[in-house]
């Protein structure tokens, strides 16, 4: 009887490997190369604009303390989830975010349209402590965010390494970065006009943990939270049109 | 140890850890004002206190010729000590992790405590920690035995298992600082990314090199999943860990994709860090550990080779399926979904593979709680196979996901199947290794047993029950046509499973104390009996030392 053919590929370790990466290599190549060339899969957003150096630094805070363990940025296309939490997730609203926060888990519910849906007073005093405005709730406390001194000197590093990977940042915008930051959270200063002027006068310029002599983490962390679904209106757009439509 | 290795061995350990300290060192200078700065400290004090124990063997003369005619185990040793430690420590953060959901203020109001920090240190600490130093240990020892050879040196096993393990604290102190990509399961920063990668092409070079050397000419079953861990995982890795870091002295970066494509590549990252660590590599210590313990051949060839080749092939095509119903395209959702059904025909081969090979051997299952620890293994691998395809069904998902029953069913597989197989393969390879009949005592092998096994029905109930729970709370309609439950409501009924999933998570932890105990205990007896017997050549130089001071 002819040897089973698998006898043969068992006796050279290097002929394995080979085999190994190549038979394992077909299903991702698959699924994502495509993802980078076919054009429908990111729609077209010309309103979309890139975070603030603040809204940012705020994101980077969510990203530190882990708040996408329990949070979805990521409505899916159900009716239910629509309901609750606003028209579903285009895959453009993620388009500048290096890596996305999707999330995989709500223990707390879905953040992706958060923005503007409470007050910066709400958010600081639910990040002091959740459970002074919801009792059920069952967050950490984020009390050191309103004591803890924003850094913002490294600010032009981060946008520069934002456009290595892609996001549309002007020499203009890494320049002032650390300006900007201090700007938006300091209304009716030169600074703050500026921000607007960089980043659309619907920027957000607000003290926004409340002391505008001081720029915090709690600073940072509310500008990003209250920015959440509002880099463009698109999905707010498509669901208007489909309505119309519908009628 | 030390004594075991040779002179330019010995030497070349203190330089690698003289280049690893001043790597430290120079994180420490430059990173002045930033968490790569305690790196470089951890990184420093690592180097420093390997190069103590070095040096204490440094003068200790020359092994003799004879050790090449064995194998070479003690990395393995050390290996399992290690795992047993990181399992302890990652499974007490689980369990506080877990009471964190249901007593929030757990916290005592310190950043590094909080739910979102901890959270990866419980799942790095148990996967990597635990998981990937048994997988090491394992992988060395059964190399050896399939092949019939001797490792070819004795520096590159150290320098793959102590550089595994200064990854594993880098990242676990790291999430503390918070230091994180945000990732799931790859969330160390880019300067811990490139040096596991270094440390995971040695690993891969031990392996071809010992293959090289091998007396049988068949690669044995176990070893082409062993292989398929360490090669796929370093394909992952380094796709997915691709970023720009802000600056060279800095620990933040950002990820080179972003939005769907990320999301895909993390998911496929994340699917397969599943596929390729926590099966493929588990399936390596099954075929052989299992197999041995039973005293029965694999059931059947051919099936080993269609489950190998369908797990490979198959597993990359699933990650998708992390992502239905979002702005991910659906064509990918659905070759995700396909690809996840399908998967199940080599789970379940692998499965039958393991449970077929018990027959003739149920007595011992019987009597024997090591033996019984990997029948269960393979039991649960089957169950928690299954539901993995059953929750990649689109529809079934959009229940499922973002709830608990996914960690729930993740859950069924790391305690049902990965830790029992890895417990029982401990218990069989302990007294092999340190030249005993049997562990200290198979009656905590027992009690260990039935801890494990109830602690993992607890939690997996509770948790299918919760996310079930959440699931239609979310979508329950009242006669309005509104949604009668807001999301704070389903918060409120997670409650008491909180707590039973805590306490399920507490008796599997218990589970793992006896465990360390027991080898913790099986080793001593052996170091009392080799001192008793004057065979005192494999007794560390320090512990000789003590004896002889107390003379």
């Amino acid at each position: 009887m002819k040897e089973f053919f698998h006898r043969k590929i068992e006796r050279n370790a290097i002929g394995f490997v080979v085999a190994i990466v190549a038979v394992a290599s077909i299903g991702g190549f698959i699924e994502i190369a495509p993802l980078f060339t076919i054009h429908e899969t990111v729609e077209e957003a010309p309103d979309m604009r890139t975070y603030t150096p603040l809204e940012l630094a705020g994101r980077n805070i969510y990203i530190r303390e882990g708040c996408y363990a329990c949070h979805s940025q990521m409505i899916r296309t159900l009716r239910d989830e629509v309901e609750r939490y606003g028209p579903y997730s285009l895959a453009v609203e993620s388009k500048y975010d290096h890596p996305m926060l999707w999330g995989s888990k709500r223990t707390g519910p879905d953040l992706a349209r958060l923005g503007e849906k409470y007050s910066d007073a709400w958010h600081v005093a639910h990040l002091i402590n959740p459970r002074d405005v919801v009792p059920e709730s069952v967050m950490p406390k984020y009390g050191w965010l309103m004591r803890n001194e924003l850094r913002i000197d490294d600010l032009g590093e981060h946008l520069v390494a934002q456009q290595a990977v892609g996001v549309p940042y002007t020499s203009e915008m890494v320049d002032n970065a650390v300006q900007d930051a201090r700007g938006q959270a300091a209304p009716d200063t030169d600074a703050a006009s500026a921000v607007a002027e960089r980043y659309g006068e619907a920027t957000h310029v607000r003290a926004f943990d409340g002391d505008p002599s001081r720029l915090t983490e709690m600073d940072a962390l509310v500008a990003y939270l209250q920015i959440l679904g509002k880099l463009t209106d698109k999905a707010n757009q498509q669901a208007a049109a489909v309505e119309v439509e519908e009628q | 140890m030390v004594s075991q290795l040779t002179i330019s061995e010995r030497q070349y350990a203190l330089a690698t850890l003289l280049l690893l300290g001043l790597g430290g060192l120079a994180m420490a200078a430059m990173g002045r004002g930033d968490p790569i700065a305690v790196h470089g400290y951890i990184v420093l004090i690592f180097a420093i206190g390997l190069s103590f124990v070095v040096m204490a063997g440094y003068y200790a003369p020359e092994p003799d010729k004879t050790r090449l005619s064995r194998y070479y185990d003690d990395p393995t040793k050390v290996g399992i000590v290690l795992s047993i430690a990181w399992a302890v420590v990652g499974m007490f953060v689980g369990v506080w992790v877990a009471a964190l959901l249901a007593w929030p203020d757990l916290t005592f109001d310190q950043a590094w405590s909080s739910f979102g920090r901890l959270r990866p240190v419980h799942t790095s600490g148990v996967i990597f920690g635990f998981g990937g130093n048994a997988l090491i240990a394992t992988s060395f020892h059964v190399l050896q035995r399939t092949t019939r050879a001797r490792m070819p040196g004795q520096f590159a096993p150290w320098f793959v298992l102590l550089g595994y393990n200064l990854f594993c604290v880098v990242a676990a102190s790291g999430y503390l600082i918070g230091v994180t990509q945000s990732k799931e399961y790859a969330e160390p920063e880019w300067y811990a990314d490139i040096w596991l990668v270094v440390v995971w092409v040695s690993y891969f070079l031990i392996y071809l090199r010992t293959l090289a050397r091998r007396k049988e000419p068949h690669i044995y079953v176990a070893n082409w999943y062993y292989m398929a861990f360490i090669l796929v995982v370093a394909v992952l890795h380094i796709v997915n860990n691709l970023a720009v870091p802000i600056a060279w002295n800095a620990a933040k970066s950002y990820s080179l994709f972003s939005g769907v494509q990320d999301a895909m590549t993390q998911w496929w990252y994340g699917h397969n860090a599943v596929a390729f660590f926590l099966t493929a590599g588990f399936l390596g210590m099954m075929y052989y550990y299992l197999p041995k313990r039973a005293g029965r051949p694999i059931f059947s060839y051919r099936l080993s080779i269609i489950s190998f080749w369908g797990i490979t092939f198959l597993y990359m095509w699933a990650g998708s399926h992390h992502l239905h119903y979002t702005a991910l395209p659906q064509w990918v959702q659905t070759l995700g979904m396909t690809f996840s059904i399908v998967l199940l025909v080599p789970s379940w081969a692998s499965a039958g593979n393991a449970l077929a090979t018990l027959n003739g051997a149920w007595h011992k299952v019987r009597d024997d709680a090591t033996l019984r620890f990997m029948m269960v293994a393979a039991v649960f691998y089957g169950l928690s196979t299954f539901e993995g395809s059953f929750m990649a069904i689109r529809p079934v998902n959009a229940l499922s996901h973002y709830t608990d029953w996914t960690v729930g069913h993740v859950h069924a597989g790391a305690l049902g199947w990965v830790a029992m197989i890895t417990f029982g393969s401990f218990y069989a390879l302990v007294p092999w290794m340190w030249k005993r009949e049997t562990m200290y005592s198979p009656k905590l092998i027992e009690v260990h047993f039935w801890l494990a096994l109830a602690g993992t029905i607890v939690y997996v109930f509770a948790m299918w029950n919760s996310g079930i729970i959440q699931g239609l709370m979310w979508r329950t309609y009242n006669e309005s046509g509104s949604l009668t439950y807001s999301f704070i409501d389903s918060l409120v009924a997670m409650h008491p499973y909180y707590i039973a999933r805590a306490f399920g998570g507490l008796l599997f932890l218990l589970g793992a104390l006896v465990a360390a105990y027991n080898v913790w205990m099986t080793i001593r007896q052996s170091r009392m009996d080799a001192i008793d017997a004057g065979e005192d050549a494999d007794i560390p130089l320090f512990a000789r030392d003590a004896v002889q001071a107390g003379e």
